[in-house]
């Protein structure tokens, strides 16, 4: 006897008889999972609440993020004595408002973020599904060139290419997403070797489907789901490598607010002002926290029945 | 088995050449590394003068053959920051980066490996979902940040540890642990996932039913089978470590090869940032191909299929 898992148990609703009850469907059952997973309602209220202050930003706050002013350096957060609502963050050490840095930085995470991973995404699963659906000679290459980008040392080789190419937002979404594809290879080659021999993709071959259509039309809505859960770990990757290299200098420039430029600003201050470098690292941390939390309860709710 | 052996190191040596052509042109991409040599104001004879002086005048693959065979009789060349020879100051500095990386990933597999076996012996259990907690925590917190949080704590506010240097094995606690809470979630995952199959089998059920002792069942049964993807993890973590101790011995100014790549970065001092990339990724590709073999001498369905 195998136990009927709980969201498939066909629940009664009060003043109904049996005949009436059917078996949920699986857009239900993943709305129930949805409401009862936790860490999918912490992470994705996070996400899209950062979403919301990185693109309201501006009308968020009445203060300029670049706006210098010296006599207004390093005012500390509304909690310690000396703070007040004014800068409920306090100032940093040019005397710009700090919680207005840190909403505008959201826009800098997010977009390394969600640029880093799609790239990535691109090139990943296009060499995953090419070396899974082909397999011999093909597929052997397709490894070939997982094993050398595994054996780079990643951070050494962005911080290299930035540091000759420059560093703006776009050459730092450019350098992680050539440098964050392998899991999506590695994932979606699995899946389409599995599904390759499929009923419906034999299927598509004898009605002669040309192999691109297989491929992008049969095999890659199935990789999907596997493809999200990996974009949402690789986002929260993105993320905190960009926050790294901004950290150590060679990631986005000054005045921009990044959160890592911003922890390496207040590293000067950090021992009598220690807030300037607590706070943008705890937004980091919560971020990705939110993001990796959210991509865990995706691949929960989506997952087959009753796997955990 | 000797079939397989030639296949994987055949395919090593592949990925070996072509990481080193990656590494020699990282610094090349600029376009024209002889001018930001020579300086913004250089003039042109300048520039000349000094691509000929770094050979840079020559076509790249010339560059590039010239530089990897004196690299394989050992000669990876001088600084142009401090003209010392590349080689000796990697020499100098890998003691460092090894002792870094070796302790981190003790701490790590300490601290997870046990933690792992225990989450799996009670799932969902408040010790599971702790351990989760753990190493989601692991995931999610910024390297450097942490680094810089234990600096405040532990190094000024407490004033129990230095915060920066390597002169004694005080100097290498924060850093080890920075460094350690970075790698040790995949390791805990890895072991749960693997003591979970593991306690769900039939030869755990068996060795239950003999009455064999909890802990010997546990220990000497599944975790024996539990740890082997554990092993070419942490064989693979250590590669990983080598390379990704940059930010870390940055932080914590620990006089290791990241941090002399990343002051060499920052130099565009070429020999030795080329010299270091592949030199770490070399050290990636021996210790996969070495978890490799040990997973294919334990294991013969791997040498064999």
């Amino acid at each position: 006897m195998t136990a009927i898992p709980r969201d498939r148990a066909i629940q009664l609703p009060r003043g109904h008889d049996l005949a009436e009850v059917q078996a949920p469907s699986p857009p239900e059952i993943m709305r129930r999972r949805a409401r009862s997973h936790v860490g999918f309602i912490i992470g994705s209220t996070v996400v899209l609440l950062t979403f919301f202050v990185a693109i309201f930003a501006p009308m968020l706050t009445q203060y300029d993020p670049f706006a210098q002013d010296l006599t207004k350096r390093l005012i500390p957060p509304v909690w310690e004595t000396k703070g007040s609502w004014e800068h409920i963050f306090g100032t940093d050490g040019l005397g710009r408002d700090y919680l207005t840095r840190l909403m505008f930085g959201a826009r800098i995470s997010l977009l390394v973020g969600f640029g880093a991973a799609a790239m990535a995404g691109l090139i990943g699963t296009t060499l995953g599904l090419i070396g899974g659906y082909f397999g011999g000679k093909v597929d052997a290459v397709v490894m070939y060139l997982v094993n050398v980008k595994l054996a780079l040392p990643g951070v050494l080789v962005a911080l290299s290419l930035i540091s000759v190419i420059g560093g703006s937002v776009w050459v730092v979404v450019l350098v992680l997403g050539l440098l964050f594809w392998d899991r999506y290879v590695v994932v979606t080659r699995a899946v389409t070797q599995q599904i390759r021999t499929a009923d419906y993709v034999t299927a598509a071959e004898a009605v002669g489907a040309s192999r691109f259509r297989i491929i992008v039309g049969e095999i890659l809505p199935n990789v999907l789901n596997h493809i999200i859960v990996i974009a949402s770990l690789e986002m929260a990757v993105a993320i905190l490598v960009e926050a790294a290299l901004s950290f150590l200098g060679l990631g986005i420039r000054p005045p921009t607010p990044s959160w890592g430029l911003m922890v390496s600003e207040g590293r000067n201050f950090m021992f009598f002002q220690p807030y300037l470098v607590a706070i943008p690292g705890a937004a980091i941390f919560l971020l990705v926290i939110s993001i990796n939390m959210l991509g865990d309860g995706i691949r929960d709710i989506t997952a087959p029945e009753g796997r955990n | 088995m000797s079939r397989f052996l030639l296949h994987r190191g055949a395919i090593a040596l592949l990925v070996a050449i072509t990481v080193s052509i990656i590494g020699f042109s990282l610094l090349r991409m600029s376009g024209d590394l002889a001018q930001v040599l020579a300086g913004d104001n250089a003039k042109p004879e300048q520039i000349a003068a000094t691509a000929h002086l770094y050979g840079l005048d020559k076509p790249i693959w010339q560059q590039y053959l010239d530089w990897a065979g004196a690299a394989l009789s050992g000669d990876l060349g001088r600084s142009l920051f401090s003209n010392e020879p590349v080689a000796r100051m990697i020499a100098e500095r890998i003691g460092v980066t090894i002792q870094l990386s070796l302790m981190s990933l003790i701490f790590a597999v300490v601290l997870a490996v046990p933690l792992g076996v225990l989450a799996a012996t009670k799932p969902n259990s408040w010790l599971d979902r702790t351990a989760l907690g753990i190493s989601v925590f692991g995931q999610a917190i910024p390297n450097f940040w942490f680094g810089l949080i234990l600096i405040i704590v532990f190094g000024v506010t407490l004033r129990w540890l230095p915060i920066s240097g390597s002169d004694t094995i005080r100097h290498f606690i924060l850093p080890t642990v920075t460094l350690g809470v970075a790698v040790m979630p995949a390791i805990m995952r890895l072991t749960r996932t693997g003591m979970l199959d593991a306690l769900d089998s039939d030869y755990i059920r068996m060795a239950r039913a003999k009455g064999l002792a909890p802990v010997s069942v546990l220990f000497k049964h599944a975790l024996r089978n539990a740890i082997l993807p554990v092993v070419s993890l942490t064989a693979v973590s250590l590669g990983f470590l080598l390379g990704g101790s940059v930010i870390v011995e940055s932080v914590f100014a620990l006089n290791g090869i990241g941090f002399l790549a990343f002051q060499s970065i920052l130099r565009t001092d070429f020999p030795v940032v080329q010299s270091i990339v592949v030199f770490v990724s070399f050290a990636y590709i021996l210790l996969t191909l070495l978890s490799d073999l040990i997973n294919a001498y334990l294991d013969p369905r791997i040498r064999l299929g």
